[in-house]
């Protein structure tokens, strides 16, 4: 249960960072809050040849919530974006899945933008990305570029970004007028990895009643996905609306796999489970919201 | 032009006193302190972050330090249990609240994930507001990312009841065992 051997460099620029990253070539990994990529290193299931520890890299650990929505520096620790006052009122659901993030002494270490390129389908900002239509700049050599979520996310544990690159930070857009946010995990202990969690968006007309229901789940299916829950409640009143109807709708939906904690029937309903609990909470919100 | 190593020097100053070592850069903190410099009161366990017995400070926030590595500390301020009791000035030592409610609890069985637990709540009790009596969800939070499998875990989350009772600033109206702390940890 120790790292592989492997070479170590921390640079104190962003350039500099890339530098080695060319220099070192395919073997290098870049490290941030580690609180992935270290248990990866110690279970020898990654051993890359250098590690380029991100880390005394200037300007990369600000939050910026605008109207449009919050930008996450690569080293805002979960902590950071879980107590930002500002970042939680543009987007609720940062700091309602950052709660859910592991434990605190994980959340003081981990980075948001870490968990996002570690890619894990068990992650909750990876999911939240997703249901926000959220994306991250990609810093290269030749310059910096904006990957969607859609684009970003390959497979467990693998995005589209290969070689000399740095994720430096990931953009959540903002929660449109009238919408409503809420999360929720089942977890064998608070702070484990969710055998099932949920995040959701319900957007309600100008008349108060649903027009926008979309959801996304966390440990279900082999990338972040999408699910649009609107056919099973549009135009129903948002205190009074069938969640159990689109709870049934989202177990239709998504495909989980089982494994060692949970058989996927067990999956499959724990989606539905979540899906009318938190829909029902994020409804109440929207309709608070559409008042203010 | 950025060094590429695989030894580094590093000076960490460990519950007060500066300290170096020259390791390589793969070593964990949680071994550098046991192998490197002898502190042995961090216990490792699970090696990947969850058990939480290798919990230490680093610049006063509480870290996995199986999730660290060495060289990533070089500068910085580590306290591990060995360093949560304070000096009485008279030669001795005073233990941390939350390791005098541990021994009054039977918050322990084993021991093996004691330093782990004392390190969590002791920054966990600090980090709260003393004055405010503690919730069984505050104390859930604090010890929920700590495993022991001696316990049940009834005595440890008593134990943080009466530590914060007894950190609480004298003048706090309280009803803990504990009473008439300073506040001062």
């Amino acid at each position: 249960m120790k790292p592989a051997p492997f070479r170590y460099a921390d640079p104190g620029s962003l350039d500099e960072a890339l530098d080695v990253l060319v220099a070192e070539g395919a073997g290098a990994k870049v490290l941030a809050g580690g609180q992935s990529l270290i248990p990866l290193l110690s279970m020898r299931l990654a051993a890359p040849a250098t590690l380029v520890d991100i880390n005394r890299v200037p300007d990369l650990d600000t939050v910026e919530a605008t109207g449009d929505g919050v930008r996450v520096g690569a080293l805002v620790r979960h902590v950071g974006l879980l107590h930002d006052a500002a970042a939680a009122r543009v987007q609720p659901l940062l700091a309602r899945a950052t709660a859910n993030v592991a434990h605190p002494a994980i959340r003081n270490r981990g980075t948001t933008v870490g968990s996002i390129a570690h890619a894990d389908p068990s992650g909750e900002m990876t999911a939240v990305l997703a249901l926000t239509g959220g994306s991250v700049t990609v810093a290269t050599p030749s310059g910096r570029s904006t990957v969607g979520w859609r684009d970003l996310f390959v497979g467990p544990l693998e995005t589209s970004v290969h070689g000399p690159a740095i994720v430096v930070d990931a953009f959540f857009p903002a929660l449109p007028p009238r919408s409503g946010t809420a999360f929720a995990e089942i977890s064998r202990r608070k702070g484990d990895y969710a055998v099932c969690g949920a995040g959701v968006v319900v957007t309600l007309s100008e008349n108060g009643t649903v027009s926008a229901v979309r959801a996304s789940y966390l440990s279900v299916g082999l990338v972040p996905e999408v699910y649009d829950l609107t056919d099973a409640v549009n135009g129903q009143a948002a205190d009074s609306a069938d969640w159990a109807a689109a709870g049934e709708l989202a177990r239709t939906l998504v495909d989980p796999d089982g494994d060692l904690h949970a058989s996927a029937d067990y999956r499959r309903l724990l989606v539905g489970v979540l899906t009318e609990r938190t829909l029902a909470e994020a409804a109440a919100e929207a309709v608070l919201r559409s008042a203010a | 032009m950025t060094s590429v190593d695989t030894e580094r020097s590093i000076t960490v100053t460990v519950n007060g006193v500066p300290r170096e070592a020259t390791l390589p850069v793969r070593r964990l903190l949680s071994d550098a302190l046991r192998h490197d410099l002898g502190l042995t009161g961090t216990h490792v366990g699970c090696e990947h972050g969850v058990c939480g017995a290798c919990t230490v400070l680093v610049d006063g926030q509480p870290m996995r330090s199986c999730l660290v590595l060495a060289v990533q500390v070089d500068g910085a301020s580590v306290t591990t249990v060995e360093g949560l009791a304070r000096d009485d000035h008279q030669g001795g030592q005073v233990l941390h609240p939350v390791q005098e409610t541990f021994r009054e609890c039977h918050a322990l069985q084993c021991g093996f994930c004691t330093p782990g637990f004392l390190v969590t709540i002791a920054a966990g009790l600090e980090a709260r507001d003393k004055a405010a009596e503690i919730t069984e969800e505050e104390v859930d939070e604090i010890v929920g990312g700590n495993l022991c499998r001696c316990t049940g875990y009834a005595n440890i989350k008593k134990a943080v009841r009466h530590a914060a009772a007894a950190m609480r600033p004298t003048g706090a109206d309280h009803t803990g065992h504990f009473g008439g702390g300073d506040g001062a940890w």
